[in-house]
């Protein structure tokens, strides 16, 4: 099976763990098994059904906004990551 | 919750937000999160790359960097426990754009620069349902 690496502030909602071991055959699908396994990464990873913004997913070191995005084929034994982009700003 | 960070650090953080201002300028925290506290050991600033003309009230580090920053503190037996930047000329306050960019279990450590002055620093944490930032107790430790 694939695995995902979860970020540091997220890993309260894997109980600890910082590597989930996923099902699927896409991007997508394995987001959708991990987020099956702990329901509570759903809402800081999406909205609605849209990945949020500042929530970037790699394949080793290739970001899927260039590969095929959700739909990118993965094989069992990639390994993926969530990576935030951090950003900030203050009142206009 | 408690978040605790060296003098030291403060000054180094004040220094690099100073010498950005007017622009917005940032970096990582690393640490160790306990039950009741969070203990700031290192910072770790990360270049603006904001497109230029946004940097007086924007501000993003490339994905790359928080790769790059998380390896780092796990090799060191840390944690990434947050992120700092500034509100040049604007209040310690975190923006609706903070909000919308933010995760939760995550110290933000905002620094108002007025007029090239560092003068107010306050720690913030996101609630678990993304609906708001409460602040933390931030504590400069001599």
């Amino acid at each position: 099976m694939a695995k995902i690496r979860i970020p540091t502030p997220l890993r309260a909602y894997t109980d600890g763990a910082s590597d989930i071991e996923v099902a699927g055959g896409t991007v997508g699908e394995a987001l959708n098994n991990l987020v099956e396994q702990h329901p509570d990464l759903r809402a800081h990873l999406f909205n609605d059904d849209e990945l949020r913004s500042f929530v970037n997913i790699f394949i080793d070191d290739e970001d899927i906004r260039f590969l095929g995005g959700l739909d990118t084929e993965i094989n069992n034994d990639d390994s993926l990551r969530i990576i935030p982009s951090i950003a900030g700003g203050r009142f206009k | 919750m408690k978040v605790i960070l060296a003098r030291s650090l403060q000054r180094q953080i004040f220094e690099q937000m100073e010498t950005s201002y007017p622009n917005e300028a940032g970096g990582f925290l690393l640490g160790r999160a306990g039950a009741e506290a969070i203990v700031i050991e290192d910072i770790m600033a990360v270049d603006n790359v904001f497109a230029e003309e946004e940097q007086y009230h924007r501000y993003a580090m490339r994905p790359q960097d928080w790769m790059r920053f998380e390896d780092e503190a796990d090799a060191r037996g840390l944690a990434l426990v947050g992120y700092y930047h500034s509100h040049p000329d604007s209040a310690a306050i975190p923006s609706e754009y903070d909000r919308e960019h933010a995760l939760p279990n995550f110290v933000y450590i905002i620094t108002a620069v007025m007029m090239a002055r560092a003068r107010d620093m306050r720690a913030w944490r996101l609630r678990a349902d993304r609906s708001a930032f409460d602040r933390d107790n931030l504590e400069i430790d001599a």
